[in-house]
């Protein structure tokens, strides 16, 4: 199960020039706006058809120039979340959802209308307009008519923008269950490095229409030098497992048998989950810190500090519970000492970690 | 009722009726499909037919009858090749409905070209990507979409049809029966002493046709429109 993206497509001014494969799991687009990702995923669904092209989903060719082969978007086996929802305004919410699965009869089903309801809980929907939903409610039915397409491959061009904070915590889990619980490779556009954090299993980052970086989720965010939307929004992920919820309102992680304190999750006992952890909330002590209010102290070895022009710094440091960043100033990394290989405890305070970055893994 | 207006200014209505639904009929799907490929496609020659389409209601009506007749005639080019297979326009009402069509058509392409602009493309992706055709996304997705536009521009085609004179009269004249339509009857009661009765009773008809017609597509417009989501 895999996608595999070559296109080159020269703009007035703008060359595309853009090759990845992207393992199973869902694969992020990153970039900030004009760095041509939504032109990446328009070319693979086929609404554009760029210059030179090849795109292989699941070992079947889409799209090869060479070949002068080129399937038309509606025999893609797609399921296309857009970012404005694009519901049809004159059906209801039921016969939207059951659009593409009418068209699509002779393939295996991903997921039944029931399912589809119960999953994103949208039973009381099914017999009202577009007009009448909120944003949340028109991205979960979209969500949901990508699914009954009986799609091969999703892809989602920044489905959460349009959305205000609150709807994009409720839209986001929906996106992690899709790429748990269904077998589909998923492409997925962003600029939001939260959205990147809690959903990727790769990132594909695009910078001015090239690849600036493919590789693992983990590894790409915790990589100190790479940082495309500035240094404060640097933060590593570390990958723990949910112990027991205290009766105090916090919640014990386990990463790699280091524990961890977070507030009170909504997630059972048991379930694996990805928390960020912003290099902005992290502080960084030579010893043992004694007589601190923060909950979370991990010892750790520096693998590397890196500074810019700027008085901040980042700091990596390869723990137990994994890699962790951390932004200090340059002042502080001078006054600490700290150096390649170095002993250094790295603090988080509980309540520093969003819930919007805690997702499931 | 029935004694309320002669037997001749019956057959006028009647015929006008006749011809106004069969022009609005025939001019249909050729309005559709002009003001679909006018509103979403690029084609050479795209101004050209822009210009030729809107032609009828620029140029005097007494022309287009005019080059109705030599084309459409007897002895026109397409009117002999027609008639070998027993289509005849000259002269006959199926001639008014032509006239009357070519009349309307500018008026119903404008409608339903706008009400197709007014649709946005991104539905039809979205309906691409989802596995439809793009006749299945024309069918599914566009059409019910402009279909308060679409009602709008036939029932402004049927209006104009019942109006149109000039190239009705200068294609096919005006044979009592035949090609008398409402307006062409409205004339000739008024060439001939002490037909302004008659005349007057013929327009007070047509104003109701018209109003009717205007009411008619206002409430269905205003049905669909709720129908299709977009009140």
């Amino acid at each position: 199960m895999s996608v595999e993206v070559h296109i080159r497509q020269g703009f007035q001014g703008f060359d595309l020039d853009v090759s990845f494969a992207a393992p199973a799991g869902l694969t992020v687009l990153f970039g900030s706006s004009g760095s041509g990702k939504t032109s990446v995923i328009n070319a693979v669904a086929g609404l554009s058809r760029p210059a030179q092209s090849r795109i292989v989903v699941n070992g079947e060719v889409l799209s090869d120039s060479a070949t002068r082969r080129w399937v038309p978007p509606h025999q893609r086996s797609l399921g296309y979340v857009f970012q404005e929802g694009r519901l049809f305004p004159h059906m209801n919410v039921r016969k939207n959802l059951l659009y593409g699965n009418g068209l699509s009869k002779g393939r295996a089903e991903v997921a039944s209308l029931d399912q589809v309801v119960e999953i994103l809980g949208i039973g009381g929907l099914l017999e009202r307009r577009p007009a009448e939903l909120s944003g949340g409610e028109k991205q979960r039915v979209a969500i949901g008519r990508a699914l009954l397409a009986r799609p091969k491959l999703i892809l989602a061009d920044e489905p959460l923008a349009a959305l205000d904070e609150p709807r994009k915590a409720e839209i986001l889990p929906y996106f992690e269950r899709l790429r748990d619980e269904f077998s589909l490779p998923i492409l997925y556009v962003t600029h939001s490095i939260a959205e990147v954090a809690r959903l990727a299993t790769t990132v594909v980052a695009l910078k001015d229409g090239k690849v600036e970086r493919v590789g693992a989720a983990a590894e790409v965010l915790s990589d100190p030098s790479f940082t495309p939307m500035g240094p404060r929004a640097v933060g590593a992920v570390l990958d723990a497992k949910v112990v027991t919820h205290h009766e105090d309102g916090l919640t014990e992680l386990t990463a790699n048998g280091v524990a961890l304190m977070l507030p009170q999750l909504s997630h059972a006992i048991g379930d694996q989950v990805r928390v960020r952890v912003a290099a902005h909330d992290v502080i960084l002590s030579r010893e043992a810190p004694k007589g601190l209010s923060a909950l979370n102290i991990v010892e750790g070895r520096v693998q590397s500090v890196r500074s810019g022009g700027g008085p901040g710094a980042i700091v990596s440091v390869d723990t137990k519970a994994g890699r962790i960043l951390a932004r200090i100033t340059r002042r502080s990394a001078a006054a600490l000492e700290l150096s390649e290989g170095g002993t250094c405890y790295a603090v988080m305070k509980s309540v520093s970690v969003a819930p919007q970055d805690i997702g499931t893994r | 009722m029935s004694d309320w207006l002669g037997p001749q200014e019956w057959a006028a209505v009647g015929l006008s009726l006749k011809v106004a639904f069969w022009a609005m009929m025939g001019a249909v799907v050729p309005g559709v499909f002009v003001a679909y490929a006018l509103a979403r496609w690029e084609f050479f020659g795209k101004q050209f037919v822009n210009v030729l389409v809107h032609l009828p209601l620029v140029l005097p009506p007494v022309a287009t009858g005019y080059l109705l007749l030599i084309t459409f005639g007897t002895q026109g080019v397409v009117g002999s090749a027609l008639k070998e297979i027993g289509v005849v326009f000259a002269f006959r009402w199926t001639g008014a409905a032509l006239a009357a069509a070519v009349m309307a058509f500018p008026l119903l392409v404008r409608a339903i070209r706008l009400s197709i602009e007014a649709i946005d493309p991104k539905l039809e992706q979205a309906a691409a990507t989802l596995g439809a055709s793009r006749g299945r996304v024309f069918f599914t997705v566009t059409l019910p979409l402009m279909l308060p536009g679409l009602l709008a521009g036939m029932v402004l085609a049927f209006a104009k049809a019942m109006g149109e004179f000039g190239a009705t009269i200068t294609f096919v004249s005006n044979i009592p029966g035949q090609t008398r339509t409402l307006p062409s009857a409205i004339y000739a009661f008024l060439q001939v002493p002490g037909g302004e009765t008659a005349a007057m009773r013929l327009v007070v008809v047509s104003i109701i046709v018209a109003a009717g017609a205007l009411i008619l597509s206002e409430v269905l417009a205003r049905r669909i429109a709720a129908k299709v989501g977009q009140a």
